[in-house]
């Protein structure tokens, strides 16, 4: 059994069994999986999470979930020392946590994981979620993969031909004839309607945990310490929040020392609500109609957008966005110092670190984890001007004259 | 009988209208506020909304129409 205990509301403490639930009755606040840490740390110690599989599942003990996993091999993804990005932006000890090497390519997987293990717990045969790209692929994946039916929907308006990564594994891909908004509100319809899996609706309080293992791997990795500073990037801020949870269960637990690390939250100017929360002290996110070419990041009304800035303040670190010309020139340096093709997100992060170190809010022996999300190929498209071939006749004479040999 | 968890973000000039009211009388829906935060400049309220399907929709078109945001209580469903 794991040592999960609950569901909480983060709002008003209102607690629920550990069952498919979106909100609290009460408040209509988020809700989240609850812990019996004293038990854990019983049981759980560095030696015997070393001795676990090199996946996310090595931290089983640490996720809400009690039957046999569904893993398409996600996790464990390389902390990578970074010594050209680091020598190009002035850093000395920066790493960047590489999750593009996840099975479908993004973070995605982590929290997909645990929510189709979950929905088969809850003895659901139908999983379903609404997503422009990375969510499905991973979604279909895990529901090959559990032999589970699922559900993709997307805005007609999006075209199909960005699903091919969702559309291998043969989900029913539904494509809804009209906005986001018509999408959102069709999606929460059919969750009251059906007995299905809502991987981001009655599953999300269990899809939440599966990205804090993102936090844990960098305290695992670092040699069981946690960074100074990490950059990580906010769509909904889900992922955020939960690096840092990731990070503040290993203190918990004893296995590193208490978390002073600042966290930063990076946005795209075009779709930048945490960040205007942040700057204008407010606890409130106005919700935006996003405006940008990264469209991992590119949510208007941010689900946990709220806690993100919570967490950005009471860590002492910040909340940054970058324009679209920027993200795009971040992308270029991570793939030509470092050889990681990440997607516009990415580029986000590393442009906010460059400001970061520039307004000297990131120290040159400060150890500082750049976490980039998903990978460059899906969204390649963006990048086409990357492209300078030179053209050469077969010979050795011509490869010569062109390149000044 | 549906229900739905909305969120409605106020601008400054539309703060002192009594548009929740009005979206209760004008659409048969019962409106039953959770939350909220108003000041002078700006508002949001969270609330459940309770009626016919069809009435909810209309009733949050028209709400759209005064110049207050509508949204899910639960974010955007749609991700990346």
């Amino acid at each position: 059994m794991s040592y999960a205990k609950a569901l909480r509301c983060r709002k008003c403490g209102q607690e629920y069994p550990l069952e498919p639930r979106n909100m609290c009755d009460v408040c209509l606040g988020r809700i989240d999986v609850t812990y019996d840490y004293e038990a854990m740390k019983k049981t759980v110690s560095k030696d015997n999470l070393c001795a676990q599989p090199v996946s996310m599942w090595r931290y089983r003990d640490l996720l809400p979930v009690d039957s046999k996993e569904v893993d398409i091999g996600t996790g464990y993804t390389p902390l990578t020392k970074a010594d050209n990005l680091g020598k190009e932006l002035g850093l000395k000890n920066l790493y960047v946590k590489n999750d593009c090497l996840n099975p479908t390519y993004s973070f995605k997987d982590r929290a997909v994981s645990v929510a189709v293990t979950k929905a088969l717990e809850f003895g659901f045969d139908t999983v379903a979620c609404a997503s422009t790209g990375n969510l499905a692929a991973s979604v279909a994946a895990h529901a090959a993969k559990a032999n589970l039916k699922s559900y993709v929907f997307i805005p007609s308006n999006l075209g199909s031909g960005k699903m091919v990564g969702a559309a291998i594994h043969k989900p029913n891909l539904v494509t809804v004839n009209g906005s986001y908004d018509d999408v959102n509100r069709l999606c929460i319809n059919l969750s009251q309607k059906y007995n299905w899996g809502f991987i981001n609706i009655n599953l999300r309080p269990y899809y939440a945990e599966g990205s804090k293992t993102l936090g844990h791997e960098i305290g695992e990795q670092l040699g069981w310490q946690a960074p100074d500073c990490v950059i990580a990037p906010a769509g909904s801020g889900l992922m955020f929040t939960r690096i840092w949870k990731g990070l503040n269960e290993l203190a918990i637990l004893g296995l590193i020392d208490p978390v002073k690390t600042r966290m930063y939250v990076s946005q795209a100017a075009g779709s930048s609500p945490i960040v205007n929360a942040y700057n204008n002290d407010s606890k409130h996110i106005n919700p935006v109609t996003p405006d940008t070419i990264a469209k991992s990041i590119a949510i208007g009304n941010p689900s946990d957008g709220e806690y993100a800035v919570k967490i950005a303040k009471e860590s002492g670190g910040g909340a940054w966005a970058v324009s679209d010309k920027e993200a795009l020139t971040g992308i270029k340096l991570l793939a030509q110092t470092e050889g990681i093709f990440a997607e516009a997100t990415g580029g986000v992060v590393i442009a906010v670190l460059k400001k970061l170190v520039a307004a000297g809010k990131i120290k040159p022996d400060d150890l500082t984890v750049a976490v980039i999300t998903g990978a460059g190929p899906r969204t390649q498209d963006i990048m086409a001007d990357v492209v300078h071939a030179t053209l050469v006749e077969p010979t050795v004479e011509s490869f010569d004259s062109a390149f000044d040999k | 009988m549906a229900k739905r968890q909305v969120m409605f973000t106020f601008p400054q000039k539309l703060i002192k209208e009594p548009i929740i009211y009005d979206l209760g009388i004008k659409y048969s829906i019962i409106t039953n506020v959770r939350r909220a935060d108003v000041s002078e400049n700006k508002g949001w309220v969270m609330l459940e909304l309770e009626g016919e399907e069809n009435n909810i929709d209309k009733g949050l078109e028209w709400v759209e129409s005064t110049g207050v945001r509508v949204d899910p209580v639960l974010g955007n469903i749609v991700e990346a």
